[in-house]
């Protein structure tokens, strides 16, 4: 055991140079001779040291130390070592020679310093009590020396101008206040205070500015590595969640942005729980648990939900999954309602109601573009092995999300309705939630928004397999399933499908040219793109989950506050996708016939369709415009 | 060995192998003739007392020949004669090979031999080195206990007056010269290794037992090779077999393994330890037995040199004892502890309490105006009336060493005790004490000491910068008193003149006492808080006045650092030891030592006061705990079981029990009138600094580098004892791992290592400690 832990040896090389420099020469032998018993002193040396250290209940050895053995030993003690800091160690690449470095030092300029060390404090006593009858640790013990504790002048002074400048008016201070707490190594003090500054968000919620200059402040904290944030991490979390959650005075006046702030204090939040969320034992499931409750809670206004979505969204498509998917069924019914809302006075709430949709709409296609990302190898491999398998369900193939223009199938249109009764069927059980299946998620979230979702998936070999549509064919099936489908129009929970219903066979007749509907249409244009698009395309899947849940007494969404699907106008929904529809009517297309009857044309593999799918499906321009803008709101309309 | 075998029966198994008979020579000179003769035909006798086997190696018949010149000088022919017959070795031989023999004679003796000095020293060394016993019965009485000196220093007996001549300026050339008789070099490994397979294939029981015999042999063989020069073979011979050895002789192993040369041995302490020293083994009668027969049958005369020159074999008779039974004792530099160093009687018990009239006090009465409580008080007055008057069997007489008189404010503070102690709380597993925990913050400079003051009104540290500081921790703030001149000025007669002498613009939370000019290792107050000790790394041990907050004594008599110091429980005396590895008993108005205890092989790391202030215990950095006589400086006893130097000590408050902690992490409790070991605590990671019992003893705290403090359950673990009696006898121990049972609680501090433990007289646990941060 002892043969690897050889000692330090010095080389007789080293011996020679030594005596070299003193003047001496010396033959090898002798070097060697040296050598070796000057390892064996310093060996010596060392166990004597060690005997020091132990005594002065240290567990480590100084150089005061090893002098001490020296001196006891007869030998003079090594000066030059007694600095507290440790000694850089150089190389000379060329001498091969290693030294510790030994700069000089200028006296003149060390006498004549202005900043004098103050020198450390006095030793001191400080009792507490520790353990009460053997229990509890009543104080931490030693938890900051009061010498640290009291702020010094300084430091009270860089509180006091930090503070200023960010809260101030000039945006270029701020600037360089926010850089500097960015970086400063030294304000670890000061942490507590600005905290303690942080959680004065609440007493601003009316002054975005200064809440996004909050936000930022939070921001330097964080990123600033020198800091150890420890418990205070809850208490900046908790201003974050303020400002995404809140109904904050300021978003009062419409005219406030708002949702910026939010959608920055999310981000933020992200920022922070993936850097520090470690810290805090729990924060996650906290942080998931209050954006639940703020989301299911319907007395919240529009813009609390706004944030607790964008900050799902932040917290990784995970968080989506696990919180916002499931209470999508019931949040929708409220949200519908209020972008069904007409009248005058709900306009700006409904213009809110869209905001919160478009966040959810981002928030789940992320969410489906992850899930399918995580699960694309295994899928890939079980649809390429089974191409022919009729039901398609399970081999759901997922096509490069969101980056390319997802290769649809095509499927048979006259088989439409069997087929989703199939699809659904298999893959849509939308009782459970958790967790749900990808395809079955998508299917949900389908009949959800419809075609506004960016993700297309090919839906397996076997709906693959069918050739497109002509146009005439087209239109035959958009005839066909509108009238079994406003049967089960009943049991929608999505009323604005029920009246796209009778829409859609008109919109393939005039795909491109129709103007702008006047009258409701004004109403409906306040919609976002991604529902107008949603609605044609989430027939198919509103006639099928109608299907399939036609038992279920899911018509909590009265369709009774909806013009009945024969009533309402059908030029007026066309108008909303105005400027896409010829695109979407060719993508409406394969993705309805995606649903159809599987068996007679099973046989085509999926690929053989790839290279037409720009041609039918979307195309990758839109897709990448909704992926890349923000919560879909700013998109024109 | 002849006339040891047939003259003192019962002490010839452990006799028989001893190279230093310095208690049976004397007996039995003159009688020796008769003796020898009837012996001689005894066929197991040159065996059994090392006389050469005839025929044997030349060296051994040098040395009989030696001897026989020896006794022709002396005209002990009768005895030439007999030897010369019983050796069969011609007449004529005598001559020339004496004279050969006398300059083979190794290195210069140490004895001083009256009468023909030059050449018997000579002689005598060669006898010594060969350790040729049969040559010594006929010695004369005189000579012998010359030749035995020559050990004795070396061994390291308890006797100080003895050994202090050796101990101190060891000849290191007679010390080592025994390693001049060599064999080839290259045998050495095979020796050891067919030692090692024969231990290896007796049967269980034994293995252990035996292999005890590994780490001893490694090392003098070890030590021979690179004595002799076999650098490389040294080397090689290490290697082979240091992996063998216990791994609680890591730290010895580690010195002996930077150990190449001749000349290092020169001056490395733990050489010469291991050299004079006898390594101290104990071995059951049957597994010795097997022992001797293998290295006799073997002709391994090397290893049985070794065994004979450098090991003393304490044979015991009845069952061998388990691995662990020896792992727990052993572990020291020098072995185990003989069985009859821990025989003599120790008074263990506490000195009488003085009688002092405990007063009613007033106020007492006063806040206790309910009727049933002055009845209380009656009969504990008389309990402890009673209980001080009745003399403890094992205490010592009063009078056995001088204490001082008692004070009038020694006797307020006695009553000042008694009252407390009946406020005290009474602890135990379910009434754990609250810790307070006093914190050295800005200590920078290195705390390395720490005293609170019986009554925890003082907090002392002794610092690395060479300061020592004193806080009050009371309100109460620290004064000097007045300047001579001021003291001239006040009036004596008033009634409060101890207060008037004070100086009010003195007053402060802390005072600074400079004087060392190294490291403070330990501190010391003085039971009547009016004096401080401290001892430090410039070999000085030096008394403070808390009156006048300066230095009083510098008592100067360790040359080297001095590690610890404390105070008597009854004041006066107190005891300093450090790196010179001897103890010293002071007085506080004698500038020089009263008594020195030595015998420790190697620093004294800790001392304590037995609470009856009649003995000492010093641990040290040889893995020995000594239990020291105040009274004759005798060194009572002797606790092996430790494998780290020694830090903290503690007696427990009835005096019967000691706690030693070590560097290993690890407590070990003794029983001081058996001289046994009684427990062991495991659970702390690091070094413990500090140990304490509770007032009333039920609790055993620990404090230590590992930045906790533990309790432990000290009744438990005192009750659970079986001390029958073959126990106490054999001194084998059967430790049961209950740890974890005793354990009552580990208390954390946030970054403070313990470094020392209070309780107050009401059983609050006060810690200290540095604040690392």
């Amino acid at each position: 055991m002892f043969s690897e832990r050889r000692f330090a040896e010095v080389h007789r090389e080293s011996v020679k140079l030594m005596a070299e420099s003193a003047g001496v020469e010396l033959g090898d032998d002798v070097a060697a001779l040296l050598a070796e018993d000057v390892c064996y002193r310093l060996r010596e040396a060392t166990q004597s040291s060690s005997q020091f250290m132990r005594h002065a209940k240290r567990r480590k050895l100084t150089v005061e130390d090893f002098n001490r053995a020296l001196r006891w030993s007869n030998v003079e003690a090594i000066c030059g070592y007694g600095a507290q800091d440790a000694l850089p160690f150089r190389s000379v690449k060329e001498g091969e020679l290693f030294f510790v470095e030994d700069r000089d030092i200028n006296l003149v300029e060390l006498a004549l310093a202005t900043n004098i060390p103050k020198g450390c404090a006095e030793t001191m006593v400080r009792v507490n009590v520790s353990y009460l009858d053997g229990k509890g640790n009543l104080e931490p013990q030693g938890t900051v020396p009061t010498a640290v504790q009291s702020l010094s002048d300084d430091l009270l002074k860089y509180y006091q101008q930090i503070t200023r400048a960010i809260l101030g008016e000039d945006p270029h201070l701020m600037k360089v206040a926010l850089l500097d707490l960015q970086s400063n190594s030294k304000i670890a003090a000061l942490l507590p205070y600005f905290v303690y500054v942080i959680s004065g968000v609440k007493s601003v919620s009316h002054d975005l500015e200064q809440l996004s200059r909050l936000l930022h402040m939070v921001k330097s904290l964080v990123q600033n590595p020198y800091l150890y944030l420890g418990s205070y991490v809850r208490s900046l979390v908790s201003s974050v969640m303020y400002c995404i959650l809140e109904p904050l005075a300021a978003s009062i006046n419409p005219l406030n942005d708002h949702w910026t702030l939010r959608d920055y204090a999310a981000l933020l939040l992200s920022h922070i729980f993936w850097t520090h969320g470690d810290l805090v034992s729990g924060l996650y499931h906290q942080i998931l648990l209050s954006l639940q409750k703020v989301l299911s809670d319907p007395v919240r206004p529009l813009c609390s939900h706004y944030g607790a979505v964008v900050g799902l969204h932040a917290l990784g498509w995970k968080a989506v999954e696990r919180v916002l998917f499931p209470h999508l069924p019931a949040y929708w019914a409220n949200l519908q309602a209020v972008l069904d809302d007409y009248s005058v006075s709900n306009a700006q709430v409904k213009a809110d109601g869209h905001k919160v949709y478009g966040a959810i709409l981002v928030a789940v296609e992320r969410l489906l573009k992850m899930k399918a990302l995580s699960l694309s190898q295994p899928a890939e491999g079980t649809s390429n092995a089974q191409p022919g398998s009729v039901m398609g369900a399970m081999g759901y193939r997922v096509s490069s999300p969101g980056l390319s223009p997802p290769p649809e199938p095509l499927s048979e249109a006259a088989l439409g309705i069997a087929s989703h009764l199939q699809a659904g069927g298999a893959g849509c059980p939308w009782e459970e939630w958790t967790p749900v299946p990808l395809p079955a998620m998508y299917c949900e979230l389908y009949s959800f928004f419809g075609d506004s979702l960016a993700v297309r998936f090919s839906t397996g070999p076997g709906f693959g397999s069918y050739p497109p549509c002509t146009q005439s064919q087209l239109s035959d099936t958009r005839k066909e399933p509108s009238g079994p489908a406003s049967n089960p129009d009943t049991t929608r929970k999505m009323p604005q499908l029920t009246a796209n219903l009778n829409i859609s066979p008109r919109q393939d007749g005039s795909p491109r040219t129709d103007p702008p509907p006047p009258s409701l249409a004004a109403t409906g244009s306040g919609r976002s793109l991604a529902r107008s698009s949603s609605m044609q395309r989430s027939r198919s899947s509103s006639s099928r989950s109608g299907q399939r849940s036609a038992g279920l007494s899911r018509d909590v969404f009265p369709k009774a506050r909806f013009t009945s699907p024969q009533t309402g106008p059908p030029v007026f929904s066309f108008l909303i996708g105005g400027r896409q529809m010829g695109r979407r009517c060719q993508g409406r297309r394969p993705f309805q016939t995606t649903f159809a009857p599987t068996p007679p044309f099973s046989t085509i593999p999926p690929r053989a369709y790839a290279h037409k799918l720009p041609v039918i499906g979307r195309v990758g321009k839109p897709v990448r415009r909704w992926t890349c803008s923000h919560y879909s709101l700013h998109l024109p309309l | 060995m002849a006339a040891v075998q047939s003259g003192m029966g019962e002490g010839v198994e452990e006799k028989d192998i001893k190279t230093e008979p310095a208690s049976d020579g004397f007996g039995n000179n003159n009688a020796n003739d008769g003796r020898l003769v009837s012996t001689s035909p005894g066929s197991n006798a040159p065996a059994a007392s090392n006389k050469p086997v005839a025929g044997g190696p030349p060296e051994d018949q040098q040395t009989l020949l030696a001897v026989l010149q020896f006794l022709r000088k002396n005209k002990l022919t009768e005895s030439v004669e007999i030897l010369r017959r019983e050796a069969g070795l011609p007449e004529d031989d005598l001559d020339p090979n004496g004279a050969d023999s006398s300059g083979a004679g190794t290195g210069g003796a140490a004895g001083s031999v009256d009468s023909d000095a030059g050449d018997a020293s000579s002689l005598l060394t060669r006898v010594t080195v060969s350790s040729s016993a049969a040559a010594q019965a006929p010695t004369k009485g005189t000579i012998q206990s010359d030749c035995c000196q020559v050990y004795d220093g070396a061994s390291g007996g308890p006797v100080p007056g003895n050994s202090a001549a050796g101990e101190d300026q060891p000849d290191v050339s007679v010390v080592l010269s025994a390693y001049s008789q060599q064999g080839d070099p290259a045998l050495y490994e095979v020796y050891y290794s067919s030692l090692k397979r024969f231990i290896e294939t007796v049967l269980d029981c034994h293995r252990a037992e035996l292999s005890q015999v590994f780490y001893p042999l490694f090392v003098h063989m070890y030590l021979e090779l690179v004595y002799n020069n076999h650098e490389n073979e040294a080397k090689a011979f290490f290697e082979k077999f240091s992996g063998d050895q216990e791994c609680y002789y890591e730290d010895d192993l580690r010195v002996l393994s930077s150990l190449t040369k001749k000349e290092h041995m020169r001056g490395n302490e733990t050489l010469l330890d291991f050299r004079t020293s006898k390594f101290v083994l104990r071995i059951s009668r049957d597994s010795y037995q097997l022992l001797k027969r293998h290295l006799q049958e073997r002709q391994n005369n090397q290893i049985w040199n070794i065994i004979q020159e450098h090991l003393y074999i304490d044979i015991f008779d009845g069952m061998p004892r388990s691995k662990s039974q020896i792992d727990a004792m052993s572990g020291s530099l020098a072995g185990e502890a003989k069985r009859e160093a821990n025989k003599a009687k120790v008074y263990y018990g506490l000195l009488k309490e003085p009688e002092i009239e405990l007063p009613l006090d007033d106020e007492d009465e006063e806040a206790e105006n309910e009727e049933g409580k002055p009845k209380k008080k009656k009969p504990k007055k008389d309990s402890m009336g009673s209980k001080s008057k009745k003399q403890d069997p094992n205490a010592p007489s009063q009078s056995r060493i001088p204490l001082p008189e008692l004070k009038d404010s020694d006797k307020l503070d006695k009553i000042m005790y008694m009252k407390e102690a009946t406020k005290r709380i009474r602890l135990g597993p379910d009434n754990l004490p609250s810790i307070c925990f006093y914190s050295f913050l800005n200590a920078y400079q290195g705390l390395t000491a720490v005293d609170f003051t019986d009554d925890s009104s003082l907090i002392a540290g002794g610092f690395a910068d060479s300061t020592v500081r004193v806080w009050s921790v009371t309100p109460k703030k620290l004064r000097k008193v007045k300047s001579a001149a001021d003291l001239n000025l006040i009036d004596k007669e008033s009634d409060d003149v101890l207060e008037r002498i004070m100086d009010e613009k003195t007053a402060s939370e802390s005072k600074i006492l400079y004087g060392h000019s190294g490291p403070v290792y330990g501190i010391s107050f003085s039971p009547d808080r009016n004096y401080l000790l401290s001892s430090s790394e410039d070999g000085t041990v030096r008394l403070w006045s808390l009156q006048t907050f300066t230095c009083l004594v510098g008592y100067k008599g360790h040359n080297y650092p001095v590690w610890d110091t404390h105070f008597s429980p009854h004041g006066y005396y107190f005891v300093s030891g450090g790196h010179d590895r001897v103890a010293r008993l002071w007085a506080t108005d004698h500038y020089q030592p009263l008594r020195m205890f030595s015998g420790h092989l190697a620093d004294i790391t800790c001392t304590r006061f037995h609470p009856n202030s009649n003995y000492l215990a010093t641990g040290s950095s040889d893995r020995t705990i000594r239990l020291w006589d105040v009274l004759n400086g005798n060194c009572v006893r002797i606790f092996t079981g430790h494998k780290g130097p020694i830090h903290a000590l503690a007696f427990s408050p009835n005096g019967k029990f000691l706690a030693s902690g070590a560097t290993d992490g690890r407590v070990l409790l003794w029983d001081i009138g058996h001289g046994l070991m009684v427990g062991e605590l495991k659970g702390h990671t690091d070094t413990i600094y500090s140990l304490r019992f509770s007032r009333d003893g039920e609790i055993l705290a620990s404090g230590s580098m590992d930045n906790t403090v533990r309790l432990w359950d000290a009744m438990k673990a005192f009750d659970d004892l079986e001390t029958d009696d073959f126990t106490a006898a054999t001194g084998h121990i059967h430790l049961q791992d209950n740890s974890q049972e005793l354990l009552l609680g580990t208390y954390l501090t946030k970054s403070t290592p313990v470094i020392h433990l209070h309780f107050t007289r009401r059983n609050l646990l006060l810690a200290a400690g540095a604040y690392n941060p």
